[in-house]
């Protein structure tokens, strides 16, 4: 199962624990932690839920190419970090 | 009488609170909370006393706590959300930069409560000019799409923002239905009937920015804040873009203040909760250098409906202060005898004679969002 870790900066808003979860896509991966852990969402996603302007997703060290679909694939051992972007400084 | 306010900074929300001990400064900062966290404005709902901080956070977008006892415990509530963009929508870009602007909310603006007969019921203004408002203390928010969908909407262009906003909901207190919007840059907008319909409501105003022949369009006007007064809801102030307007028939006209000093152009307007014809600004010099007219920092007020002006200094810096006061910088208290401004460079004044004088509270806080009475 895809590791889903989440920056240490927004454990200070809203608490989010590295999960292990099931999906083949970050979409998929993100979806599931949010299942648990609504309020997250808002923090790493905007409205039409695509990412942050300055949230940005790495795919074992690879940044992400779908910003707005996520339809990035992973893989059973992949790891998703979930980071802020230096575009928002 | 109020004797605490709500400071709204850069870097965290603070509790300004007078102190009754004799022989300490009568003004202090009390307490910080959110420290370090951009709090943009702050909401205090006068008939439940709950406080409302809106947040932006930058990466990890704009939110919303609620605290019921006075500051001591928050909650994070929900935030307005727009709903899914249609895949046919098609609208055209902003007349002046060019893009259109995301159906997704970028800053939440201003806050309103509603009517004292409408307990719950709060109004959130949000760039990109989206209204929204919620039943239920801001647990939920609905867009109001009358507003949205208008096709006039699409004339708005940004003011100091790449896209609009609504800074400025003014719930009339005779009747909460009839609501009035300021929106940067897009007019005034009125609804009779609790957002259904809305009209424009910005005859009168002129804008310097536009050429002469569209100098007078109301839905590109740029009133930066719009002040209400209290007893006298028909009595309306604006600091507009480019000059002072006044109306005393409820948004239908309005009408330009000359001659004002030092400058026309500001920010913050307040208006006195019971006198009509008693308003106060902090100008600056207009658009393109936005600081105090020869270093000093001012507040002008008119007690006459706007025929004459007084510059009040006593107590406030200069020359060579280059404070500049934001739109929600500004308030007075219920009273109409005490108010507070702050400044972008974390100043705070307080007057406890309707501007005589001021009281310098702090020059140290992070730049000042709004200020607000309990």
């Amino acid at each position: 199962m895809p590791l889903v870790r989440f920056t240490t900066n927004i454990q200070r808003h809203v608490p989010c624990p590295d999960r292990q979860v099931v999906g083949s896509t970050v979409r998929a991966a993100l979806d599931a932690v949010f299942a648990d852990n609504e309020k997250a969402r808002g923090y790493v996603l905007d409205d039409a839920g695509g990412l942050r302007r300055h949230m940005t997703v790495f795919i074992d060290g690879r940044i992400v190419a779908d910003r707005l679909g996520l339809s990035d694939s992973v893989a059973p051992g992949t790891r998703i970090d979930v980071m802020q972007a230096l575009s928002g400084g | 009488m109020s004797n605490r306010i709500w400071v709204a900074t850069r870097k965290g929300l603070f509790a300004v609170e007078r102190e009754t001990e004799s022989g300490r400064a009568p003004w202090r900062v009390a307490r910080g909370f959110f420290l370090g966290d951009n709090v943009t404005f702050a909401l205090v709902d006068g008939r439940d006393n709950a406080v409302y901080a809106a947040l932006n956070h930058g990466h990890f977008g704009t939110k919303l706590h609620r605290s019921r006892d006075g500051g001591a415990r928050w909650e994070e509530c929900a935030v307005p959300v727009y709903p899914p963009q249609p895949e046919d929508h098609d609208p055209p870009p902003n007349p002046m930069g060019g893009k259109t602007s995301p159906w997704n909310l970028e800053l939440l603006w201003t806050l309103a409560a509603g009517g004292a007969d409408e307990p719950g019921v709060l109004w959130a203004g949000t760039l990109p000019g989206g209204l929204f408002r919620s039943e239920d203390h801001g647990s939920t928010w609905n867009l109001n799409r009358p507003l949205w969908d208008d096709p006039r909407r699409f004339q708005w262009f940004g003011g100091g923002y790449d896209y609009p906003g609504i800074h400025s909901i003014c719930v009339d207190p005779r009747d909460a239905r009839r609501v009035l919007l300021g929106v940067s840059c897009g007019g005034v907008w009125e609804t009779c009937d609790a957002g259904a319909s809305w009209a424009l409501r910005a005859d009168g105003m002129r804008a310097e920015y536009m050429p002469p022949e569209r100098a007078y369009d109301p839905e590109i006007q740029d009133p930066h804040c719009i002040a209400r007064c209290r007893e006298h809801p028909d009595h309306l102030w604006v600091a507009h873009h480019n000059g002072v307007f006044r109306s005393t028939d409820g948004a239908a006209s309005w009408r330009e203040l000359k001659d004002v000093p030092p400058s026309a152009f500001g920010f913050a307007v307040a208006a006195h909760p019971s006198d009509p014809n008693t308003a106060w600004f902090v100008p600056a010099i207009k658009d393109e250098k936005r600081i105090p007219v020869d270093g000093q920092v001012v507040v002008t007020r008119t007690r006459d409906g706007g025929e004459t002006f007084e510059v009040l200094t006593e107590g406030l810096p200069g020359p060579h202060a280059y404070d500049l006061t934001f739109r929600h910088a500004l308030d007075v208290d219920e009273t109409g005898d005490r108010l507070v401004f702050g400044s972008t460079t974390g100043s705070l004044w307080v007057s406890e004679n309707q501007g005589d004088s001021w009281l310098c509270v702090t020059n140290h806080l992070p730049p000042i969002h709004a200020t607000r009475f309990v």
